[in-house]
């Protein structure tokens, strides 16, 4: 046989049929919904007349629109969403999934949260999978070792109807990360100087898979901070053969196979890591060594500097095109080359979005917290990713060390990772932030957001600029 | 979907890198529960600035937009497809696209058309005073200056532009296929069927 590797294999197991043009029909095993993506998918289907095929494989769940805010009042009645367009759209979900037959976790079960984190924490993600969602950060569910991307609206409908899609192969990158991560540094840093070091289209039309000691020394959880990431890489999806942490993590979740089935599956999981010898189309190699706490200073993912760096000189870049984007760039984040990251003032802080909102960033978050106090003039959000992390937080007290050091303790949702609910970052403000876009306006119009990890946005808490978590670390 | 075999009329000689779906379209337009109407919205945070190329009267409703590097990057909104089909554009130029935005873009009639960098830069060129044609037919991008680029497209999704085709009816057609392939895997992957999930309800 010839040596495959991990993409290849899930790929081969899904395909229904293959076209002459070289386009697969792939079979979807997996389908997330959310509210935003989805009201034109199901209206094209009532349009059409054309009921949803495979309900079972399906799971909806709100969370872009939701505010952070209590969403019961003392009595437990639901309070309405003062947004009227938000409130239609999650009101629109509300519909159609009972139109439809659709499963559906609602934004008052306690396990309501970001789809990314629902769906790993659930057991609705599993190895060897396809799993889909109109939304592009789908790529984080890759971290257990599904073949999972974001795909568009009009997909979403073909999914609905179809659990196929329509798909030409991709081409195959390893990302190797060698070594043993430093005091300090964290799956978000790994991602971050990936993302650095091969640019934000450096992965474009490649499914990533990332190997080497330090992924598979990473949890779950910071398995799948990297594969969130993927995407601002450019690739399609990104990937982590499933292994003993992966099989440990989804014993027992409530939607995981049981029983004999259990046993079958792992069985089958076991067979799926690339063979030996298999080939990728490019290989990039990092090493553990060369990954500091890392940030961005830019407006693009690829923007990223060590704490320990200076704003770069936008004159340093070799490609004109890059000169030009780093001086508007730096013209919005409002800083001059130059400038130590450690002595920028920040007046925001948020731990939170599917990047980083699992109990384990939390900890580390509180790790810092505890025994200090938020900086005078900085607001900090912790939102936490889903009911039940928010829930094991309040077990192990977490929420205490964050509230009496002057975070505010937030209920799930997206939040402040793309300013769709109230939670904004205001025109020119700077905010330190553990989601995975810096774009232009992500966090509010005007808003300047730079990428880092919960520790680190901790510790930019607790000083009031950007920080060098290790100098905090005991 | 409407059929596309060319493309031909102003072009808005852009060139900006790393376009990212949020400025294509922000977020807070992502609350419409339709298609239509999002053209308003179409690049809002750079139409706020004095002297763009979006409101300038000699670019007014141009078909097609060129620009740099990694064009439609970021979010899987198809909003953004759907705004620029609603601000009229039916074709961009660009050395590269995002992966999720080109399918999307297809799905609405709109053609990405990947060039090389030096291309491009020629038809930046070119299209502050001349009218550019992208042709499904030939596959080429051409201008009055004789410039005539080739470009390629992978055949579905070509047929798919110049056929106007309803993918989904497409799928249905191979229902059989697709029911023998859920026969098979509930034999090899039982597993995968549907774990209920006793709190999942309305
Ligand atoms: S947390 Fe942010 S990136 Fe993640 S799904 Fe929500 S909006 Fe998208």
């Amino acid at each position: 046989m010839v040596a495959r590797t991990l993409y290849e294999k899930i790929w081969d197991a899904h395909v229904v049929e293959g076209r002459d043009d070289g386009t697969c029909l792939v079979y979807i095993d997996r389908h997330l919904v959310h509210e935003v993506t989805s009201p034109q998918a199901f209206e094209g289907l009532r349009a059409a007349g054309r009921p949803v095929r495979r309900p079972d494989l399906t799971l909806a769940v709100p969370d872009h629109n939701l505010p952070t805010t209590p969403r019961v009042d003392a009595a437990g009645r639901e309070l309405p969403i003062a947004d009227r367009d938000s409130a239609a759209q999650l009101d629109t979900l509300r519909r159609n999934v009972r139109a439809f037959g659709v499963p559906y976790i609602d934004a008052l079960a306690p396990e309501q949260g970001i789809v990314h984190v629902v769906g790993p924490e659930l057991g609705f993600t599993l190895p060897g999978t396809t799993l889909v969602c109109g939304d592009s950060h789908t790529s984080a569910h890759g971290a257990l070792g599904a073949l999972a991307f974001g795909i568009g609206t009009s997909e979403v409908e073909h999914v609905l109807a179809t659990q196929t899609l329509l798909l030409q192969p991709s081409r195959t990158m390893e990302v190797r990360v060698d070594g043993a991560l430093g005091h300090g540094v964290s799956a978000k840093d790994v991602v971050l100087s990936i993302i650095g070091r091969i640019g934000a289209s450096g992965g474009t039309g490649h499914v990533i898979e990332f190997t080497g000691e330090v992924i598979r020394s990473l949890s779950v959880e910071g398995r799948l901070t990297v594969a969130n990431m993927s995407i601002e890489a450019g690739a399609r999806a990104g990937l982590v053969a499933p292994d003993e942490t992966t099989f440990a993590y989804l014993k027992g979740r409530p939607m995981a196979p049981t029983g004999a089935e259990w046993d079958e599956a792992v069985a089958w999981w076991r067979t799926l890591p690339s063979d030996a010898g298999a080939r990728y189309d490019r290989t990039v190699t990092l090493h553990a060594s060369d990954i500091a706490p890392a940030l961005t200073w830019g407006t693009s993912p690829e923007d990223v500097v060590p704490i320990t760096g200076t704003v770069p000189e936008p004159d340093s870049f070799a490609d004109p095109a890059k000169q030009a984007a780093a001086r508007k760039s730096l013209d919005y984040m409002g800083l001059a080359p130059g400038t130590r990251m450690q002595d920028v003032p920040v007046q925001h802080v948020f731990i939170g979005s599917c990047t980083n909102s699992r109990i384990e960033d939390l900890r580390a978050a509180a790790a810092v917290a505890t025994g200090r106090h938020v900086a005078d003039g900085v607001r900090a959000l912790v939102v936490p990713g889903s009911g039940l992390v928010k829930r094991q937080a309040e077990a192990e007290g977490l929420h205490r060390i964050f509230t009496e050091a002057g975070f505010e303790w937030r209920e799930p949702g997206c939040s402040m990772c793309l300013a769709m609910n109230p939670d904004k970052v205001p025109p020119g403000e700077r905010c330190a932030s553990t989601s995975n876009r810096n774009f232009v306006g992500r966090q509010g119009p005007g808003a300047r957001t730079h990428l880092l990890s919960p520790a680190m946005a901790a510790a930019a808490a607790v000083t009031g600029r950007l920080a060098d978590v290790r100098e905090l670390m005991g | 979907m409407k059929a596309v075999t060319t493309v031909s009329g102003t072009a808005y000689p852009w060139g900006a890198k790393n376009v990212d779906t949020d400025v294509i379209i922000p977020a807070h337009w992502l609350k419409t529960i339709t298609r239509a109407g999002l053209g308003r919205g179409a690049f809002e945070t750079v139409r706020a600035q004095p002297g763009n190329i979006f409101d300038d009267p000699a670019y007014a409703g141009a078909p097609i937009l060129i620009a740099g590097d990694n064009f439609g990057c970021g979010s899987s909104r198809e909003h953004a497809a759907w705004a620029l089909a609603d601000m009229g554009v039916r074709a961009v130029i660009a050395p590269s696209f995002s992966d999720i935005f080109s399918g999307n873009a297809v799905k609405n009639g709109i053609v990405p058309v990947v060039l090389p960098l030096a291309a491009v830069d020629r038809l930046l060129e070119a299209a502050r005073d001349q009218p550019v044609t992208v042709d499904l037919e030939t596959m080429t991008v051409t201008t009055p200056y004789q410039d005539r680029f080739a470009f390629a497209l992978d055949p579905f999704r070509r047929r798919c532009l110049m056929e106007g085709l309803d993918e989904i009816g497409l799928t249905l057609a191979r229902d059989a296929a697709i029911t023998g392939y859920e026969a098979a895997t509930a034999e090899r992957r039982p597993w995968i069927a549907g774990r209920a999930y006793a709190r999942a309800s309305v």
